[in-house]
Parts: C-alpha cells; structure tokens; sequence
C-alpha cells in the first residue's frame, strides 16, 4: 500500500494530519520529489534518447520551377487500344523511373498499374492503365499537412521528398489508389527520379523528360505497342489531345469526385 | 466544500512496481520503434492498401481518452457540479499525459520521425492534419495552463474561464480528429460528417472509461475511496456516454445504407467481413456498448468491481470500434470502376489483408506506456489527488 504526501493547498480538508506539517517533513518530501524527478528523468533521457535518431538525409528536390502555368498537362487512353495482357506502359515506367513492384507485394510501390475490368451484365472485358490522375483539385494535395505533396503550375502532381514527412494521409485521400510508401531502404535510384524510404510516391507524368519536350515513358512505350495512349497540353486548342477530347467522349475516373483528372479514358 | 487538501502521491511498493513494469513496456515501446526506424515499415504489417495500422488505433485511442477524460474537470469548471471539482486536477493531467501518450505513437510511426520539425515548421492550411498538429499542441498548452490556475490558489477566478477554453478546444479537437476520416471521399467507409460527433461521443466514454479505471487503481492503491454517491453518479454518466456511442454508431451505418456510394461497404462491413463483421457486432457492439450499459443501467448501487468491469468492456470495446473504422475502412476495395468487376496487382477489387506485426503492437502499447508513466510522475510530484473525498 503506498501513502500520499499530506502537504496542502488551502485549508486543511481534516484527518489527514497534513494541516500543521512541520518544515523538516515538508523539506523531506520536497527532496523525495527532487529525487523522483532526477530518477525519472535520467532513465527517459536513456530510453528515450536512441529512438530520436536524427537520420537526416534527403532524396532530391522535386522538380517545381520553370513550369508553365498556361499548360495544362495530361493524357487521353483509348483503352480499347489496350490489350489485356500488355504491360509496355508498366515496364516501361519501371525501367525509366527505377521501382520494381507489381509482383503482388502490396509492400511494394506500383506508379502504374493495369487493371482489368470486367462488366457482370454483359460479360465485356476491358483493360486500362491506372496512374496518378493529377487531378486539378488533388485531394493528395488538400490533405498533405507539410505541402510536400504539389500540383505544379502545369498541372502535374508531385511529391517533394524532402518535405514529406510519411504520414500516408495523402495516400488514404488519393481516390486512384496511385500512391505508395516506400517500406524499405533503396538502392541505385536514378537521378532523375529521386525515391525515398518512408516517403510517398507516384507518377510523375516523367517530369523530367516532359521538362525536356519529351513525351512521358509509359505513352513513348505504348506508341509502338498499342498506341493507346495520347499525351499533350489539354490547354493547347490546337494540341491532339485537346482536339480528341473535343471530338469524341471520353470519361474520368471517378468523375463525380469533381476532382478533375488531368488523365481521361476513351471507350471506358 | 470550502477547502479542499490535495496531495502528491509518496511512493511505496505498489508505485515503484508499477512504474518500473511500465518503463519495461515503454522500452519495448521504444525498441520497436527504433526496430521500425532503422528497417523501415517492410517490419510492418502496412501495406499499400492499409497504410494506417494498429499503431493508429492505439494513437487515436489514446487522443480521443484524452480529449475526454477532461470532461470530469470540465463538469467541475464549467458546469458548476461542484462534486467533481476534487477530480479536476487529475483529469486534466490525463489529458495532458494521455494526449502526449498518442502523439507519441503518432510521430514514431511516421514514414521520416527525424522531419518532426518540418512538419512543425509548413503548414498547408487546408490539410486538417496541419490543424490537428496546432490544436493538439494548443490543447496541452491550454490544459497546462488551467492546471495551473486550478492549483494556484490567487488564480482561482481564471479556472472558470480556462476551464470554459480548454472545454470548447477539446470540442474543436475531437472535431477535428473525426474529421480526418470525414473529409476522406475516397474510401466507402469515410467522407460522412456524422464521425465527427461520433467521434466526440467515443471520446467523452472513453475518457470517462480510462479515469474510472484509473481512480479506482489508485484508490485500491491508497487509503483513499471515491464516494458511493459520486461513483454512482459517474457510472450513470458512463452509460449515457457509451449510449450516445451507441447513438452514433447507429446512425453512421443506417445512413450509409441508403447511400449508393457506401451500400456495398456497409453491406460488408455488417454481414460480409468475416473478422470484420465479428470484431464490429461482438466487440464494439455487444461488449464495448450494450455489455457495460446492461451492467450499469438502472442500478440502485453500483460497486467498484461492476464500474471497473463495465469501463474495461468500454475500453475493449473502443478498440474494436476503432478496428473497424481504421482497418475495416481501408482493407475494402476503393470503387475505381463501380459497376465493374476489377482486378490488378495491386489489390483492386479484392479485400487487402492486414495482419498487424508485433513492433506495431509494441509501439503502441509504448504509447500507453508513456500516458501512464507521465501520469505517475505528475502524480508523484504535484498535488493533485483530494486527501479524503467529499
């Protein structure tokens, strides 16, 4: 059984005895305290210490100046040009950016993904590429607590590796489920596609080949697999995609968010 | 009541073996955290598809006890039932101690713990997780300061209107951390207002939960007994608590049913989902809710033992009940395609498994750890229980 103290505040609430404590007995409960405190603190600074571990290193910075804020970035899949067992977009997105998952570690980070989709009523299948959507009103974005996660001026949408701190908050708003948490060290990144352990990550659209007037790798790869998919500045009247997307429906994903993907399907 | 005699506790076997078994538990805490730091969270049992884990249902345990747990000074402060005023000190250290508890999980289980300062440093104002950060940081200032002016005699007239401060914050905090769910749209279990006040209620039961369990520890501990008056009256108050969990609950998924962006989760989640549906109706529902209020409801004379027991089932009950919400949540397929049937490789269209591994386990009692040793401390070394209730 242990006692408490009698020191008081205020009067005395009776029958503890505490009302006429003597100094020396205040004095000693006083040094018991400092005691404690002294204890208690030695022993959290010793357990405590190991796990602040400052490693404090970085991936790159994310690429965000120079974009044009009269761009609006994006892509048009035909997925009726998509074959069900063609992957060219996936292995040409690993290859370029350096991730390896797709082997059904849901571990693993998966920027594209080809998702099979079959409709009960009819029976039609169909197969389409799912990646970041970079959506003009990122919920990635709203949700990001430190703004690492960004739409550039251009519309596209990125993940500053220094700034992200691993909460995942954006990967629980991403309605695409287009975003991982790298779960463990890396190695051999390429330059141009910094990554990170317990960061987040997804598509980047291949920023640094659109930043050179290149197409991204996955749209490169599908031109001469299946030819698929289209990509272009959705500002641009006069650009293809623009004109396709003012020529023949085409469909968003999860449209009815009004998050306004930046990515739209043809023959969905 | 004129004065009342608080004092600090002394010490004594019981305390000492409780802290040190409690620094046994923090250090296991604190090894899988630092286990999960230096391998990253491969260690884990998140994933992609569940990409919070059973450290967030311990850290949002603890966050919602200790917004909560404040109500019994809050009752005292702001609402003018005296008989509560002796409990205030204590359960305004709980909200302190058990706040830091879940923050703490928190923190280490971010994917870069060592950028806390970041994260303290930009804010982006339209996230309500970067309004979490500054009312959870508010909170423990704001309750600090209200233990202050509640053990600082010549302050005496500010406890009113701290207390009145520190029980809006805690209002706008619970709001806050129901909110982080109910912003989500992109989930079938999520993006519904209701887990706001659903949210609220979770927290004033748990609170309420995690004191009685407590006071009564320390009673049988000490010389010291709650008043069968009071002690009735706060089991009376239990029930209305968890019946108003139970309120919520209801309304959550009745809604959901009529909502065609939910319908196929709800259906899941109550008929479908295996450990899901049974962690929901047997843990949550039936002894997290109805148990407790059977136990308490319409009592002439409730005992300790029946109290201790029916707020033990409350807090069983709150991690079910947060199993489901969190885990539950995440393992159903988001609808990319609805009507269609999908399939990838990255788990679209199936049900993700989550199997939690022990460092999550660990970190979160870790985080339990660390609310009830700072408890102790503070118990040790101001006054803050009443030397003999009123």
């Amino acid at each position: 059984m242990s006692g408490c103290g009698t020191d008081k505040t205020g009067g005395c609430g009776g029958g503890c005895g505490c009302g006429s404590a003597a100094p020396s007995a205040e004095t000693a409960i006083d040094a018991g305290r400092r005691a404690f405190l002294g204890g208690a603190g030695a022993v959290a600074v010793t357990t405590l210490a190991p796990t602040v571990t400052l490693i404090a290193y970085g991936t790159s910075e994310a690429q965000a100046a120079g974009a044009d804020p009269a761009k609006r970035w994006g892509l048009l899949i035909d997925i009726s040009k998509c074959a069900d067992g063609c992957t060219a977009c996936v292995t040409a997105c690993k290859t370029e950016n350096g991730w390896e998952g797709g082997a059904d570690n849901q571990q693993d980070s998966q920027w594209i993904r080809k998702v099979s989709l079959r409709d009960p009523k009819s029976g039609v299948t169909r197969s389409a590429p799912v990646m970041c959507q970079h959506c003009a009103l990122p919920p990635c974005v709203d949700v990001c607590p430190t703004g690492a996660s960004m739409k550039r001026a251009d519309g596209i949408v990125l993940v500053d590796k220094h700034r992200c701190i691993g909460c995942r908050y954006c990967m629980m708003a991403c309605p695409y489920k287009a975003r991982s948490f790298v779960h463990h060290e890396l190695e051999d990144q390429k330059p141009w596609a910094p990554r990170g352990v317990g960061t987040v990550e997804s598509c980047t659209l291949c920023v640094h080949r659109v930043d050179r007037g290149e197409a991204p790798a996955c749209v490169s790869a599908c031109a001469t697999a299946g030819g698929a998919m289209l990509f272009g500045d959705l500002n641009d009247p006069g650009s293809e995609i623009a004109k396709a997307v003012a020529s023949v429906p085409t469909k968003q994903i999860r449209g009815d968010l009004g998050v306004d993907p930046g990515v739209r399907y043809r023959n969905l | 009541m004129t004065h009342i005699t608080y004092t600090e506790c002394k010490g004594g076997r019981w305390f000492g073996t409780a802290f040190v078994a409690l620094l046994g538990v923090l250090g296991i805490g604190a090894a899988s955290a630092l286990y999960m730091e230096i391998n990253g969270h491969v260690v884990s049992g998140m994933n992609n598809s569940v990409v919070w884990g059973l450290p967030h249902v311990f850290a949002i345990f603890l966050i919602l006890v200790a917004s909560g747990v404040l109500n019994i000074a809050s009752l005292g402060s702001v609402f003018g039932e005296m008989g509560y005023k002796p409990k205030a000190r204590l359960s305004s250290v709980l909200a302190i101690t058990f706040l830091v508890g879940g923050l703490s999980v928190l923190v280490l289980d971010l994917g870069r713990p060592d950028r806390l300062t970041v994260a303290m440093t930009n804010y982006n104002f339209r996230s309500i997780f970067a309004w979490n950060v500054l009312l959870y940081s508010g909170f423990v200032g704001i309750v600090g300061a209200y233990l202050v002016v509640q053990m600082t005699r010549r302050w005496e007239r500010f406890v009113k209107p701290v207390g009145l401060l520190a029980f809006l914050w805690r209002l706008i905090l619970t709001t806050g951390t129901g909110s982080i769910f109910g912003f989500l749209v992109a989930r079938s279990g999520y993006g519904t207002a209701v887990l706001a006040p659903e949210f609220i209620a979770m927290s004033l039961a748990y609170g309420l939960a995690v004191f009685l369990l407590i006071r009564i520890a320390i009673d049988d501990a000490s010389d010291r007994r709650l008043a069968d008056l009071l002690l009735d009256r706060l089991a009376r108050l239990l029930v209305i608590f968890v019946g108003s969990v139970l309120y919520f609950t209801g309304v959550y998924h009745f809604t959901a049913i009529f909502s065609p962006e939910r319908v196929e989760f709800e259906a899941w989640i109550l008929l479908h989902g295996g450990l899901y549906t049974g962690v929901f109706w047997i843990g949550a529902v039936a002894l997290g809710l109805i148990a407790p209020m059977a136990m308490l409801y319409n009592r002439t004379e409730v005992t300790r033992g029946r109290v201790a027991l029916a707020s033990a089932l409350v807090i069983l009950g709150g991690f079910a009940q947060l199993w489901v919400i969190l885990i539950g949540g995440q393992v159903f397929p988001m609808r990319l395609f609805p009507g269609f049937e999908v399939s990838s490789s990255f788990g679209d269209g199936v049900v993700a498994t989550y199997v939690p591994s022990l460092p999550e386990f660990g970190l979160g009692l870790g985080g339990v750890a660390v609310a009830l040793l700072l408890t102790m401390i503070a118990l040790r070394l101001f006054r803050l229980l009443p030397h003999e209730e009123a």
